[in-house]
């Protein structure tokens, strides 16, 4: 027999960021045995680092706004390939997920008559974000931690989950995973597992994610036969830092440009004006006159370009930056300090001036910030039914970052945050739902748990082999350079081929050292397999869609295909697949928007 | 380039010791940047927490030539000539090497009476931005648990730990006693259970504190007065009585954990 605590559950969460906590809130509330499992300590997970707001459709500050604008900007931010339920959903429920914070005791910042007040972002027609300065991320985790806390949900912190678990009727039946303060292994037996895992970022150089965005999630579900869709879509967020070096990557929120900052090259020249696409040229200002009258009055002027949805601004910065336009250290300037007042700067953005303080002696009240994009969001992700989050898997479901469809191809900032909320809850009521149906007593296949702790041990078991950080070093390299911002055919192929490379040596990875007490070799070489898989999936979804659409962009394709905007592109293995077992790429068609629904496009053109 | 002399802590529950690393410097870096460098090439299973890497999570707390600092946040130019030396928060168990077990925070959480405000009414609740700001001032906190760490009270008496609530969770309550909306009473609670007399308000919690939150003139001291008022004011004793009492007492608001 091995040597493994066991617990059982109604339901797992794996994964503590927003959606984890909000759905298990969800089940608790529904009288339900909750367990939420995440691989760092609670309230330190990517959530955390969202900045600016979380989009909904309050009209505090613009009545106009309501869920079908709302709906349409997400939608058409997305390039029309998302899944329109969930754009629905999400823009009629997240008003009431905002409010329902303010029960558990967020505070966010107020109009004048009292209301949570609501800031302009990139995409979104009217203010539509609520958020408290710049650390929105932080308050809603804080907020739904201290709701699950004082409801008693218990929670394994810094536990790593390796795999998921069916029974021989196909449905969920639990997990495996280890203890990182002690390295001993776990399982936990569940008649649903809710997957709340968040991104994959982590297998780009330059990142705003943490070292958790590791894509356990998305291949944990593929690896149990669940679907992925539309991997090749990633959010290059067009404003991270770029000096100094050591914290590229790291975010600059929107909300500087939506507080009045606008973007210049080393022409001093504000160049978003030239990359209008055609799509949203009847809402963008045409001059700089009009763009600046807007930020006081949106009746009064159209909007600023440098508010176009994210992967607009990316693109045009990196082609700004190749034209030999750029600030010194490779990017262009983020200038609020010429336009805005030091003290609304530094009461708006008090996090922003910190971080640039702090690690590059920027004062930013007196300083351009030198910016560039930076692998920031995947919109692809596990395939979801809108209603309930349901996975392809029984009892299985997921929400937030690690399922796709809601955001189709392009997010719009703000988004995620009432993503979480909102899906978070629906994949909260979907596992409950379900296990009303679910009968009889789970048992784990001794012999499959015991395969899985075999795996992950087999790295102190090496005479020699590959050192784990040297393989992650060399994928973060390949995806930044190949399957990065501006993709080319060639380029993915060789990806595709070097990650075959890169998974022979990560099969032949050694963890030097005896202790598997919080050890972080050991941990980077149980992260890698599910890194490797995402890599490939998102090298592979790149190559099949041969046009540019959102997040996705072909050098060799750069023009959205009316063919390709039809269908996503569905990833798949068979149960019990792994890093090393082939991947099938199929394109199926989106969901089709009814009638109803539709009419919204069309009035608005 | 010249070389960095980094002097870690390096042990167990069972004790350790420190040890010199020598590695070459590079512009611009931070003491996280460098622990990364390390366990890269020299010292794969150097144990160390860390998310953000962008002094908002609060993971990598450790003393930094003998100051509690976010090793994301501490720019290796501004520390002095000669060998870095970190170490882990020594208030808290050692699980390895620069990582401590801080499930004493965790569990102080866990005793916090829960926020508990009136149904809210059509539309959400109305609040003015300056009634908010005081709340947020201390929900700015990221939990880097700093200020527990350098708080005397339990730095140097591990028996206190058991009724002393600490800083981080004195600004929580802090928070909660001002919030627009709450209706529970804590007052009481943090007087007798919570330790909130212990704190002699040296200010060490304050000056550690990477987002500059003034725990203790903003949140102990203010809460030290209401907690006092509370118990010992006999006018505002006898207002309650002749008007009715609007918060309920540390007892029932204690009621509300399981």
């Amino acid at each position: 027999m091995a040597d493994y605590e066991h617990h059982s559950y109604d339901v797992i969460i794996i994964g503590a960021g927003g959606a984890g906590l909000r759905a298990a809130i969800e089940a608790k509330q529904r009288g339900l045995n909750v367990a939420i499992i995440c691989k760092s300590l609670l309230g330190k997970a990517h959530t955390v680092m969202a900045e600016g707001g979380v989009a909904a459709a309050m009209g505090n500050v613009y009545e106009e706004d309501n869920w079908q604008v709302h709906f349409r900007d997400t939608m058409r931010g997305g390039k029309m390939l998302n899944n329109w339920r969930m754009a629905q959903l999400h823009a009629q429920e997240s008003p009431d997920r905002v409010l329902e914070l303010e029960q558990w005791g967020a505070l966010f910042d107020r109009t004048k008559d009292g209301k949570i007040t609501q800031r302009d972002f990139g995409g979104h027609r009217y203010a539509r974000l609520a958020h408290v300065g710049d650390r929105t991320g932080l308050e809603l985790i804080r907020t739904l931690q201290q709701k699950a806390v004082s409801m008693d949900i218990d929670v394994f912190m810094e536990c790593k989950v390796l795999r998921l678990l069916r029974d021989d009727q196909g449905a969920i039946s639990g997990a495996v995973g280890y203890w990182r303060p002690t390295g001993e292994f776990i399982t936990f037996s569940a008649k649903s597992v809710i997957l709340a895992t968040g991104g994959v970022g982590k297998s780009w150089k330059y990142t705003s994610n943490s070292w958790e965005g590791t894509g356990d999630g998305h291949a944990m579900a593929m690896w149990a036969g669940a679907d992925l869709i539309d991997m090749e879509c990633i959010q290059f967020h067009p404003t991270g830092m770029v000096w100094p070096l050591s914290v590229r990557g790291i975010l600059v929120t929107e909300g500087v440009r939506g507080d009045g900052g606008v973007l210049r090259n080393s022409e001093q020249k504000r160049f978003m004006f030239d990359y209008i696409a055609d799509m949203f040229k009847a809402e963008t200002a045409s001059s700089e006159e009009e763009a600046d009258k807007w930020y006081d009055d949106h009746t009064a002027g159209r909007r600023p370009p440098e508010l176009l949805p994210r992967d607009e601004v990316a693109r045009a910065i990196n082609t700004e930056v190749k034209a030999g336009r750029g600030s010194p250290h490779g990017g262009v300037f983020l200038d609020i300090a010429s336009r805005r007042s030091a003290e609304f700067i530094r009461r708006r953005l008090p996090s922003m001036y910190h971080q640039f303080m702090e690690l590059a002696g920027v004062d930013i009240t007196t300083t351009a910030m030198e910016v560039g994009p930076t692998c920031h969001y995947i919109m692809g992700g596990v395939r979801v039914d809108a209603d309930t989050t349901a996975t392809a898997i029984p009892g299985l479901f997921a929400a937030g970052e690690v399922a796709g469809g809601m955001h189709g191809s392009n997010r719009l900032g703000g988004n995620s945050l009432s993503d979480l909320i909102v899906f978070g809850r629906r994949a909260g009521m979907g596992a409950a739902d379900y296990i009303e149906g679910r009968s009889g007593d789970i048992t784990l296949d001794a012999a499959q748990v015991q395969a899985i702790i075999n795996e992950s041990l087999v790295p102190f078991s090496r005479e020699e082999g590959e050192n784990p950080y040297d393989i992650q070093r060399d994928l973060q390299e390949l995806m930044q350079s190949n399957v990065g911002i501006i993709r080319t055919g060639s380029e993915l192929d060789e990806a595709v081929v070097k990650l075959e490379e890169l998974k022979e040596r990560a099969n032949n990875v050694i963890v030097k050292g005896n202790t598997r007490v919080y050890n972080p070799a050991w941990n980077l070489a149980t992260d890698l397999p599910a890194m490797l898989t995402v890599s490939t999936c998102a090298a592979l979804g790149a190559q099949a869609r041969k046009e540019s659409r959102g997040g996705h962009t072909r050098e060799d394709f750069p023009k959205p295909d009316a063919a390709f905007g039809k269908v996503n592109m569905v990833l798949s293995q068979e149960n019990g697949g792994g890093m090393n077992a082939p991947v099938k790429v199929d394109p199926q068609p989106i969901l089709e928007m009814p009638d109803d629904l539709k009419v919204l496009f069309e009035e608005a053109k | 380039m010249t070389d960095l002399t980094m002097r870690i802590w390096r042990g167990d529950e069972n004790g350790g010791e420190l040890v010199d690393y020598t590695i070459e410097s590079q512009e611009n870096e931070v003491v996280l940047d460098v622990i990364h460098r390390l366990q890269a090439t020299q010292i794969p299973d150097l144990a160390c927490r860390w998310n953000c890497k962008a002094g908002k999570c609060g993971s990598c707390s450790a003393e930094i030539n003998g100051m509690p600092r976010l090793m994301c946040m501490t720019r290796m130019d501004q520390l002095p000539q000669g060998p870095v030396t970190i170490t882990p928060m020594r208030t808290f168990p050692i699980i390895r090497d620069l990582v401590t077990d801080v499930s004493f925070n965790y569990e102080m959480a866990k005793r916090v009476p829960a926020f508990n405000p009136p149904p809210m009414p059509e539309g959400g609740y109305r609040m003015q931005q300056i009634d908010v700001e005081r709340g947020q001032e201390f929900r700015k906190c990221i939990e880097c648990f700093m200020c527990q760490n350098v708080c005397h009270v339990i730095r140097d008496h591990e028996e206190n730990k058991v009724n002393y609530a600490g800083p981080r969770f004195f600004i929580r309550y802090a928070e909660l006693e001002m919030h627009p909306l709450d209706t529970n009473d804590r007052r009481e609670l943090v007087r007798e259970k919570m330790g909130l007399g212990l704190c002699n308000i040296t200010k060490c919690c304050t000056e550690v504190c990477p987002e500059h939150i003034k725990i203790t003139d903003n949140a102990i001291i203010p809460l030290k007065e209401r907690a006092v008022d509370a118990h010992y004011d006999p006018v505002a004793w006898l207002g309650r009585k002749i008007t009715g009492r609007k918060k309920r007492t540390a007892d029932e608001a204690a009621a509300d954990r399981p």
